[in-house]
């Protein structure tokens, strides 16, 4: 093992990052299922139920359960729909989010490897290139379905998450100006060596955390989804395991931008303190690193559900009009006033 | 109509009050006690005067009340009541009555629970009890016979008992 990671051959950089993948995936997948399976107990607590509780103890095996529902229930192709981009949208919606966690650090070293699957000089840049193909797939599933539901679902996520994408990515450009780089490693290390950029920059943050809910398509910003408008938005022609796709790729996208946040704004896989802010030596101290990124992931997925009965979703023009007007200004201002204080400060 | 729109004030417009009261209200749910019944081993009180599913009941004598009249096979509405009288044949150990149906079935599936049976009975055999969850894995299992309803119903005190006058009747004047 050792040898192999110093020899540094292609065929060890395949080796572990194939690992690496698989490692990814084999955790993500059980995190979407369970994160799932979290939203219905909080969701069920909010409204005065108990949720599901019967498969299993206190209800651990239900995600198992939904996945067999979603396998064997019957695939219904409506016939009004375009078929091959109704095929293809569900594999467009899945795509993205998964492409995402690819440059994120999930931890600092396991065995003499970096814990993230492509450490990438511009990783800030790929991640907002692919998050914005995520649009693409609910745009496409609305367009797919050839009903009047699915496609104003589509419309409106088109116009949503192009919006947003400008607010949330100006809302970053403060700090990759203090950090001086747009590798993600980077920026956890240079919040590792001084304060969370959470305390340098509240309002990046802010604007930040607002925008991903309206990337994930999460309430109040669920648009394009919109039950009570909409039936079911983009994905109401789609059953089965399309269907699933459709809420995996959701529940992916929460995980990747939460992981994002945690990445820019939390430091990471870093705590301040018990020399936790320095990469591992350890296989333990790797696993830990990897926990403490897996904990600070699950904050704010509990953030995301939690958002989800406390405030209604907004009107269409309100949503346009926080964007656009009150984000995207401010995303602006806070761009200026950092370069102001790096000027003055240098 | 015109509704006036609330002018909302600058603190307002941030969505912040917003959030907090959605805050507040979403935890004080969260730590309620919950409502759900957790229905198979949980059940709630069924009131008086429910309308379950009818059976047929017995007196305190054990004595099947059911004369075989046909009434509620006429009354019922969906046609779920079937019964099958037998001949004039006098069972005296039961007090001299003259009928006693050889089958009575309901069918589950089609009755109505509309008490129509239970209100025409002249003699209160079939009563409206307090079962609302039937369940099956045929529609021949559906089809409660005479047994199962008899089992089901119980017993009924019977004040009257007018078939035990009767029978003492017969007896004094010899007949039985």
């Amino acid at each position: 093992m050792e040898a192999l990671s110093e020899a540094n051959s292609i065929q060890a950089i395949l080796l572990f990052g194939l690992l690496k993948v698989v490692m990814v995936v084999a955790v993500l997948m059980p995190m979407i299922s369970y994160s799932v399976m979290a939203e219905r107990r909080i969701s069920a607590a909010i409204q005065d139920r108990i949720g599901p509780n019967r498969v299993g103890p206190f209800g651990l095996l239900q995600p198992i359960a939904d996945g067999l529902k979603f396998l064997l229930k019957e695939d219904f192709t409506p016939n009004h729909v375009r078929k091959a981009y109704f095929w293809l949208a569900p594999a467009i919606a899945m795509v993205p989010p998964f492409l995402t966690i690819a440059v994120i650090p999930f931890g600092s070293t396991l065995g003499g490897q970096n814990m993230v699957i492509a450490n990438l000089n511009v990783g800030i840049l790929f991640t907002f290139s692919v998050v914005s193909l995520g649009v693409y797939g609910i745009v496409l599933a609305g367009y797919a379905s050839n009903s009047k539901y699915p496609f104003f679902g589509g419309i409106r996520a088109s116009a949503q998450m192009i919006s947003y994408e400008i607010a949330m990515g100006m809302s970053v450009v403060p700090l990759f100006m203090l950090v001086g780089d747009l590798n993600l490693g980077k920026v956890i290390e240079y919040q590792a060596s001084g304060a969370w950029l959470i305390f340098k920059q509240p309002l990046a943050f802010i604007i930040f955390l607002v925008a991903a809910f309206a990337e994930t398509n999460r309430l109040p910003f669920d648009m394009p989804e919109s039950e009570t408008e909409l039936v079911s938005g983009y994905h109401t022609e789609y059953s089965s395991m399309k269907f699933a796709l459709f809420f995996l790729g959701e529940y992916a996208a929460m995980i990747s931008v939460s992981a994002l946040m945690v990445t820019l704004f939390l430091g990471g896989w870093t705590l301040p303190f018990m020399g936790l802010d320095t990469p591992a030596t350890t296989i333990l101290g790797g696993l830990l690193h990897i926990g403490i990124f897996v904990g600070k992931l699950s904050i704010f997925m509990g953030l995301f559900i939690w958002v989800r009965w406390m405030l209604p979703r907004f009107r269409y023009d309100q949503l346009m009009d926080l964007g656009w007007r009150r984000f995207l200004p401010l995303a602006l201002l806070n761009i200026v006033i950092t370069a102001c204080l790096l000027w003055i400060t240098r | 109509m015109i509704v006036q729109r609330k002018e909302l004030s600058w603190w307002e417009r941030l969505y912040i009050p917003a959030i907090i009261s959605g805050f507040r209200v979403t935890v004080r749910h969260f730590f309620k006690k919950k409502v759900t019944m957790q229905y198979p081993e949980e059940r709630w009180v069924v009131p008086e005067g429910y309308r379950g599913a009818p059976y047929l009941v017995k007196d305190q004598d054990a004595r099947t009340k059911c004369v075989s009249c046909q009434l509620c096979e006429f009354v019922c509405p969906p046609k779920a009541i079937k019964i099958t009288p037998p001949g004039p044949k006098v069972n005296k150990s039961t007090g001299n009555v003259e009928k006693e149906p050889a089958d009575f079935e309901i069918n589950m599936l089609r009755c109505i629970f509309c008490g129509f049976c239970q209100e025409v009975c002249p003699e209160e055999a079939i009563f409206l009890q307090k079962d609302y969850s039937l369940t099956g894995e045929s529609r021949e299992e559906m089809i409660y016979h005479k047994d199962k309803l008899l089992e089901l119903g119980g017993t009924h005190q019977d004040d009257i008992m007018k078939w035990a006058k009767k029978n003492q009747e017969a007896k004094a004047q010899g007949i039985a």
